[in-house]
């Protein structure tokens, strides 16, 4: 069987895929890699299925043996030590790939071609750490199965491509259902001034800390749906922006949304580091 | 009905009632529109998620616009009978807060029917409105850290069944042995929006 051995996790890592898109109804959310770019990017590189399983590695500090001949590669936070960033590389059977702690950026996604073959729940092998669906976070001692891949290996053995930014960051927004909940100074405070992201954030959103913004409308909003890059306002008035372990829905009005492209770049946003959302 | 922007790839219809919201998510189910990869209803909203690849945000507006809301459209996901033992720990106190017999508040919950409006709080909890008058329950002032699967219960004009255990604060009036979220069945829920729900008391 091709595998790969997990001796170190760091913080976080968990198996991700395109997520469950379309189950909104039933209460599901679409879950799946925080940052789809790097995600597929990865999958690219390898000649693997868009929808194929890789992981996610949160502030590195991964260790893998290989139980087989594989091919590897690293997207996103690129990792002190990795060899394989943006650009495939063979890791033989026994031998190990050690990810340090990315200078910049927040998640690494180590694709493994073939894809990691664990077992698929409702159609994703993706772990929503909201709703407790999908395989469990990955820890150490566990061994991931590796799929066959059924394409070819693409040409191209290197992508060319600006690693996540450290400092301040800038990305759009656009007004949200609930605009009209806030006050004109609110929406200008919001898409002027700079939001610290903090420690509490995680894979459902980015928790922003600033000047709180004032609601215009009191009362209750009756539960509605979103979708990530959603910028919520709860009663505290600092903003929640929701990555991919999104609630699919919420009863706190969303004031914007920072465009669907923009997303991926806030999954690279770590503690500390500010965000602007320019309108 | 309002369409409010969600973002680039979603958009969010506001209607006047939960009645609106079952018939505008009947006739999205019943004829997709193109480019339209989700459909989220709640209680005064649906909301419509694109694939901007497909068909772009003005388009989709300009088809949902057109679409006729199926009118009556309670009941157009078939019919779930669910057992209930009927021995929850608020069964006395809803029973108080209504000045009647907790076998009243039994007879009222398996004397109407339900039809399930929308999903939320964690999956495959569906909020089930009844027949006729809506029902007013205020939730109970200290949610419980743990409620058990199965629990059968009752807030603000819903109910519903905890799918898996998990923290809650309807006021609980029983329990299902049945399991409404099954992630090995196709689909995986039960209660889906539209679903007609009978609740029947057993021993």
């Amino acid at each position: 069987m091709k595998a790969v051995t997990v001796l170190a996790t760091g913080p976080l890592t968990t198996v991700q895929d395109l997520g469950r898109p379309g189950r909104g109804a039933l209460g599901i959310g679409r879950s799946g890699a925080a940052d789809r770019a790097a995600a597929a990017l990865a999958n690219r590189l390898l000649g693997n299925d868009p929808d194929a399983a890789l992981l996610e590695v949160t502030l590195g500090g991964l260790v893998l043996r290989a139980e087989a001949d594989l091919l590897v590669v690293t997207t996103g936070a690129r990792c002190h030590g990795a060899t394989a960033h943006n650009a495939p590389v063979p890791l033989a059977a026994g031998r190990e790939l050690r990810l340090g702690g990315p200078a910049t950026g927040l998640r690494t996604y180590v694709g493994l071609r073939g894809g990691i073959d664990v077992e698929p729940v409702l159609g994703s092998r993706s772990t929503d750490l909201l709703s407790g669906l999908g395989p469990p976070v990955v820890s150490v001692g566990d061994v991931l199965p590796v799929g066959h891949a059924r394409q070819p290996l693409p040409d191209t053995e290197l992508a060319p491509l600006a690693d996540p930014p450290g400092g301040e960051v800038t990305v759009r927004v656009l007004p949200g259902p609930r605009r009209d909940w806030f006050a004109d100074d609110a929406w200008t405070a919001l898409t002027t001034r700079p939001w610290t992201v903090t420690a509490e954030s995680n894979r459902i959103g980015l928790r922003l800390d600033g000047e709180p913004l004032r609601r215009e409308r009191e009362g209750e909003l009756p539960s509605e749906g979103m979708v990530r890059g959603a910028v919520q306002v709860p009663p505290s008035g600092l903003p929640v922006l929701f990555l991919a372990d999104a609630p699919v829905t919420g009863g706190y009005p969303v004031i914007g949304y920072v465009a669907d492209v923009d997303v991926d770049r806030c999954a690279q946003l770590r503690p500390g580091q500010d965000l602007r959302l320019r309108s | 009905m309002r369409v409010l922007p969600s973002g680039s790839t979603a958009l969010l219809v506001e209607v006047e009632s939960l009645d609106d919201v079952l018939g505008l998510y009947a006739a999205l189910v019943d004829e997709p529109l193109p480019g339209v990869v989700d459909v989220v209803p709640a209680a005064r909203t649906v909301l419509v998620v694109t694939d901007p690849a497909v068909a772009s945000l003005p388009d989709v507006e300009a088809s949902l616009r057109r679409v006729r809301p199926r009118p009556g459209s309670r009941g157009t996901g078939g019919t779930v009978e669910l057992p209930v033992h009927y021995d929850g720990a608020d069964l006395a106190d809803v029973a108080a807060l209504w000045d009647v017999a907790p076998d009243d508040v039994v007879a009222r919950h398996t004397g109407t029917g339900w039809t399930v409006a929308f999903c939320g709080f964690a999956p495959g909890f569906g909020y089930c409105t009844p027949d006729g008058e809506p029902w007013d329950v205020p939730r109970r002032s200290t949610p419980r850290t743990r409620v058990p699967a199965g629990a059968v219960g009752l807030a603000g004009p819903f109910s519903g069944v905890y799918p898996r255990e998990s923290p809650g604060g309807w006021q609980l009036i029983g329990r299902t042995d049945v399991a409404v979220l099954d992630l090995g069945r196709d689909p995986a829920a039960l209660l889906r929006p539209g679903v007609r729900v009978r609740f029947v008391a057993v021993p």
